[in-house]
């Protein structure tokens, strides 16, 4: 009797956790719709279009934002995600037991720097560095986000990698290599493939961790809200949405018109991360039910 | 944000405050000068706080019966608390906005100004930048984005990296009115969009020290030996005058303005008599030490 009460209550309580999870979303979601959907009846939707990112003065251009947000973060990506996912097969694949034990938290203590510290080297030593090595006219660049952005990003993607890659079975390995595959061929085609989802949600995390960072980016990037054009631009200065909240939000009083553009950002911010992880998602999903026919 | 600098500063603050509570106790309590007790809430301009944690030091120094929290986060931070009614006394490095007074109000909160001290805004420079000297027209032009070149105002063949404090800075509002659109009413020229916003005096500190083509301005108290001040003008004539106290208080250099602080309508018993103090020798002298400009007031003996 009391073991069936017992049962009911930890069922209510995962319930209630698992519930509790969405219903936070769904409150958070609401609130920003509740406090950034006033925009619309405040500023032309011309104006939120435009170039210009000005709010003291009434310019309200988001372009300039969510291109700078997507060019710093497609800069992390470049560089995190080849980093990332060699660094995790060579720590599961390659790497000796005892190199293994000890870089696998290496890195994960890595994942716990302060983004603050990092946004601080990056002002002190990165920056100046860039400037002089790369004859930039400034150290602040997207580019300098992007080096920082990428090294916060890094250790997610490893860490999940290097655990989706260790749940891949080791008959799929032996079975390879009695085959007569080299050990390079039983990682890119067997291991890599199976652990595919995994490394996805790796990369797709990662980059979850990039496009929402502020802090670092806050401090590199040079905050100017111009429209990137061409390739250059990652070498040039950048204003990303997360910064813009950050440097903004504490100034404004609540209710005018430059609060409900910030909630705005921030409902853009959601809307991109939330179609991120669909789109992973789906991949996720796409390659496991492949995997599953394959294997029944 | 604040700087490491500000933070330190911050929680020397509490330390000290914390320090003054053990000492004193509530049993003492009674053995102080006699004056009113209570907390100040001081909050406000990223310029004015460690002037503002300076006297807050001094002033809890002799009379431990008062406590006063001083934080930055900008002038319309400051004056945004002093609205939704956060704060008791807050720091702003250019007067409130006509909207700013109307909200207020609509909160049923008068703000009573008070010109606590001047300031100087300096145009810096890299070290090894030749330029030695500016105008006006020349600075809003830079800034505007019409010139792009340290060559057009007769500097090396480099490109112009500008940069500013963010727009929450009262310092950034400051030189848009006064230098950028030159005191003019009916201008509207705006920062050139390439300009870097920075979110601290510091880092426009950190990037003018290694970047030649840098140009910053910020207040006159965050200035170091290791950036090069330049000479202004009002007219392309001259004279050409460096930010000092005694240029400041002639009226001879032209970029320089009042620090204010706002109290919700009539000042609580214990911010009058720290306001009072600010005003007062005293206080004047700790404007001084930390380079900003005492106001004459303090001048008279």
């Amino acid at each position: 009797m009391t073991r069936r009460h017992g049962e009911r209550l930890a069922t209510l309580l995962i319930r209630v956790a698992g519930v509790s999870a969405i219903a936070i979303l769904l409150t958070i979601f609401a609130f920003l719709v509740l406090e950034g959907t006033p925009t619309l009846g405040e500023v032309p939707l011309g104006d939120l279009i435009g170039a210009r990112w000005y709010p003291i003065e009434d310019y309200y251009g988001l372009v300039p934002l969510v291109l700078g947000s997507l060019i710093v973060t497609l800069g992390a990506t470049l560089i995190a995600v080849p980093l990332g996912v060699t660094t995790a097969v060579f720590i599961a694949e390659v790497a000796p037991r005892s190199v293994r034990e000890v870089l696998k938290p290496f890195i994960e203590i890595l994942a716990g720097l302060p983004s603050v510290m990092l946004g601080f080297l990056g002002i002190v030593i990165l920056a100046p560095e860039l400037y002089s090595r790369l004859n930039l006219a400034t150290g602040l660049t997207a580019f300098t986000g992007a080096l920082l952005l990428g090294w916060i990003a890094i250790p997610t993607i490893v860490s999940v990698a290097e655990d989706a890659l260790d749940a891949v079975p080791r008959a799929y390995r032996e079975g390879a290599l009695a085959l007569g595959a080299t050990r390079w061929q039983t990682i890119w085609r067997v291991t890599l493939p199976a652990a595919r989802g995994g490394v996805l949600t790796a990369v797709m995390l990662g980059i979850g961790r990039a496009f929402g960072e502020t802090m670092a980016v806050m401090m590199v990037t040079g905050n100017a809200a111009v429209i990137p054009r061409g390739l250059g631009a990652l070498f040039a200065p950048a204003r990303t949405m997360t910064a813009t909240i950050a440097a903004e939000m504490g100034e404004v009083a609540s209710g005018s018109t430059h609060y409900h553009v910030l909630f705005l950002v921030g409902i853009l911010l959601f809307v991109i991360s939330l179609a991120v992880n669909l789109v992973g998602a789906s991949v996720v999903f796409r390659a496991r039910t492949r995997a599953e026919r394959i294997l029944s | 944000m604040p700087s490491l600098r500000q933070t330190i500063a911050r929680w020397t603050v509490w330390i000290a405050v914390l320090a003054l509570l053990t000492a004193c106790g509530p049993a003492s309590g009674g053995g102080s000068q006699g004056g009113p007790t209570g907390t100040i809430v001081n909050k406000g301009s990223d310029t004015m706080v460690n002037l503002a944690l300076a006297w807050a030091e001094t002033f809890q120094a002799d009379h431990p019966e008062v406590v006063i929290s001083v934080t930055g986060g900008g002038s319309g931070t400051g004056i945004a608390a002093l609205i939704n009614g956060t704060v008791d006394v807050a720091n702003a490095s250019r007067q409130i906005k006509a909207e700013e007074i109307a909200d207020a109000q609509a909160n049923g909160i008068e703000p009573m100004e008070l010109v606590v001290a001047r300031d100087a805004i300096a145009v810096v420079v890299h070290r090894d930048n030749p330029i030695e000297r500016l105008t006006i027209d020349q600075i809003s032009a830079i800034y505007s984005g019409s010139i792009d070149n340290w060559a057009e105002v007769g500097g090396e063949d480099r490109p112009i990296v500008r940069l500013s404090r963010e727009t929450n800075s009262g310092t950034h509002v400051y030189f848009l009115e006064e230098v950028l659109r030159k005191g003019e009413k009916d201008n509207n020229t705006l920062f050139a969009a390439d300009t870097l916003l920075l979110p601290s005096s510091e880092g426009i500190a950190a990037e003018i020290v290694y970047n030649e083509n840098a140009i910053g301005y910020d207040g006159l108290g965050y200035v170091t030996d290791e950036m090069k001040v330049v000479a202004v003008s009002k007219s392309p004539d001259g004279p050409f005058i460096f930010p000092a106290a005694d240029t400041v208080n002639s009226g001879a250099y032209p970029i320089a303005r009042d620090l204010y602080m706002y109290t919700a309508g009539e000042p609580t018993p214990q911010a009058k008599a720290y306001l009072d103090w600010i005003l007062a020798p005293a206080g004047q002298a700790i404007v001084d030490q930390l380079g900003f400009v005492p106001l004459r007031v303090a001048e008279a003996p």
